[in-house]
């Protein structure tokens, strides 16, 4: 059983930290604490696609070393270097998590304006008693 | 020239999102001509692109000219060129009409409310056009990303209404990433032609089918399919006039259109059917979606917030027709994409004409509206008769369709789900149309308002008057025309399984 969790520890440290993510966005109160735990759901799958361009067997970054004039090694082996297209994927994927961030912060600065807290069951009870302040007239 | 046409739908208006600000900057009021004439030119160019495939079949562009499988494909089909088509011109007729309802809800936010406009129009024409996988996330994210910071804009609840969609929403769009990469993972490609040559070898492999379960429920989020819909209501009833208008026809028609990408061109048919059971499970939701969204739009005296309600039902339809898997039932469920996007739409744009009168939104003030404005008025009885099915009307083709997909397919109760649900529509747009054209005039002593006796004309603009016009005639062209539309366009971009 152990060997089994050890064999694929990569996908076992992306679930973990989705399942945190998750727990955090759906279980927390607090709309900073959801926020949080949105980011780490995001990093989890960052860091699972990372884990998956890794090869065993001494692979390296793949900078393939010439002479400087173009005039590269003429036998380039896939299986001595990593597969980069996961972590230029991620690049693309960690901008689109930082621009979520920044709009969540943003939405976030709006709702504290409006109601001075950030802690949903009080949101809410204000919102509620501004409705029936609304149908009372 | 016309071969770069799929580039120039999307590099126009997202460079041109780039600008606004700054035009927006000195010049605030030049902020809609200049989005008015971006917008134009993608519509142009996917007409062009529409009738370039209706003539010679797809095709592709190779962005910066890399071959598809390492580069990225721009891939125009049947499918795609409908869907760009309506995207476009929702889009142009949505910036039409925003003028008034903008100085109402977001005065002085012009250049802001444009460039984001344009991103959005960018990211839903770029999910549509594209051909590789991580592409459809990037311009998912780019929709889905403006779209929030569009709907934070809105009346009271919208800021908390916005932080539910974009957890909710990230989740979606985060799903479907992993779902990209567990394909990525099994086959070593991200463009979906190749993909598509790649996997009928994989199909019992467990990792594909957890990519497959990802994309699904990541997708099912973006398109608010039951029980995944609780961010819907809030987020699009609060958001602003002109922006609920914008997004909420396109935003779950683009995703309900990732759907049948996903199952029809990315994976085959029978391993939706054989391999995995998912067009069962996604019927039933659909049928619980359609009559939990029919009970719950019966509850709301809001009528926006009716109307979202009545949009999760429609979403309901279309999975319905996916689900059963057969040609007249996804034919069905395409039309029913197009026409349902331009009949939510005119929906949003006769209550944002409405609203910006000054009339209330709830359904006893649609009192008398007939005579206040009978244009707009005469739109919407347009769009309650194709709602519930009225045949000169586009809405009682693609049901049609639909029912006789659940028929062949004999599934009985998905067809008596859908006569049913259109018994629902129809008591939900005849009790508006009753108040206001049939309700009594007020003639006791009581409840006397000198405004009431004589109630003056008192119609939207030209600019919101004009789109909701275009709207309900295209709703009742799109009726007849939709025989031709199914053999010039649709019929190809069913799978010929079926």
């Amino acid at each position: 059983m152990l060997e089994y969790i050890l064999a694929k520890y990569n996908f076992w440290i992306y679930v973990v930290l989705m399942m945190i993510g998750l727990y955090a966005m759906m279980g927390k109160r607090n709309l900073v604490k959801k926020l949080i735990g949105m980011n780490i759901f995001q990093t989890s799958i960052i860091l699972f696609f990372v884990s998956i361009g890794v090869k065993k067997g001494g692979a390296t970054v793949p900078i393939i070393m010439g002479d400087g004039h173009g005039h590269g090694q003429h036998l380039i082996q896939a299986a001595d270097y990593l597969n980069p297209l996961p972590h230029v994927l991620m690049l693309t994927a960690i901008v689109v998590s930082i621009a979520t961030t920044g709009v969540a912060l943003a939405t976030l600065i709006l709702i504290y304006k409006r109601y001075h807290t950030l802690e949903e069951d009080e949101i809410m009870a204000i919102r509620k008693e501004a409705s029936s302040y609304k149908t009372l007239g | 020239m016309s071969e770069q046409f799929p580039a120039l739908i999307i590099v126009v208006p997202l460079l041109g999102a780039f600008l606004t600000p700054i035009i927006g900057w000195r010049y605030r009021q030049l902020c809609r001509p200049w989005a008015l004439m971006i917008l134009a030119i993608p519509l142009c160019a996917s007409c062009e692109t529409l009738l370039e495939v209706v003539r010679t079949g797809p095709f592709s562009y190779n962005l910066g000219g890399w071959a598809p499988p390492w580069g990225i494909e721009y891939r125009v089909d049947y499918l795609s060129g409908l869907m760009l088509v309506l995207i476009a011109a929702i889009g142009l007729l949505a910036a039409f009409n925003a003028k008034p309802g903008i100085t109402m809800d977001i005065r002085g936010k012009e250049s802001q409310f444009y460039t984001l406009l344009l991103l959005q129009i960018t990211g839903l024409l770029g999910i549509v056009i594209t051909g590789d996988l991580f592409n459809v996330f990037v311009f998912l994210e780019i929709s889905s990303l403006s779209g929030y910071g569009l709907i934070a804009h809105g009346e009271d609840g919208a800021p908390m209404a916005t932080f539910n969609y974009i957890i909710i929403g990230t989740i979606g769009a985060s799903f479907y990433l992993l779902g990209v990469g567990y394909l990525y993972m099994a086959t070593g490609s991200l463009n979906i032609a190749d993909l598509a040559a790649i996997l009928p070898n994989l199909y019992h492999s467990k990792v594909i089918l957890v990519g497959f379960a990802f994309f699904t429920t990541g997708v099912a989020i973006k398109m608010g399919l039951f029980p995944l819909h609780v961010w819907m209501p809030d987020a699009y009833t609060t958001a602003p006039g002109p922006v609920s208008t914008l997004i909420a026809p396109l935003m779950t028609k683009v995703a309900a259109y990732i759907l049948i990408r996903i199952m029809f061109t990315l994976f085959q048919p029978e391993f939706s059917i054989s391999v995995v059971p998912v067009a069962t499970i996604l019927g039933w939701m659909a049928v619980v979606a359609i009559i939990i969204g029919g009970i719950k739009a019966l509850a709301q005296t809001d009528i926006k917030r009716m109307v979202t309600y009545i949009m999760i039902a429609e979403v309901g339809y279309i999975v319905m027709g996916i689900s059963v898997m057969n040609r007249p039932g996804l034919t069905g469920a395409i039309l029913h994409i197009v026409n349902d996007a331009c009949m939510i739409f005119c929906l949003f744009l006769v209550i944002g004409a409405i609203s910006y009168k000054g009339h209330g939104r709830e359904i006893y003030h649609f009192q008398h509206l007939n005579k206040k404005m009978p244009f707009t008025m005469a739109a919407f009885v347009i769009v309650a008769l194709s709602m519930c099915g009225i045949p000169p009307a586009c809405g009682f083709f693609s049901k049609w369709y639909l029912i006789m997909g659940t028929i062949m397919a004999k599934q009985w109760i998905f067809s008596i789900t859908l006569l049913g649900s259109s018994l629902v529509n129809g008591v939900l747009f005849f009790r508006i149309i009753e108040k206001a054209y049939l309700a009594p005039p007020e003639d006791g002593a009581h409840d006397h308002d000198p405004e009431e006796e004589d109630i003056v004309r008192d119609e939207a603009p030209a600019s919101m008057l004009i789109p909701i016009l275009i709207t309900a005639a295209i709703i009742i062209i799109l009726g007849p025309l939709s025989g031709k539309i199914i053999a010039a366009v649709i019929q190809h971009a069913v799978p010929a399984a079926f």
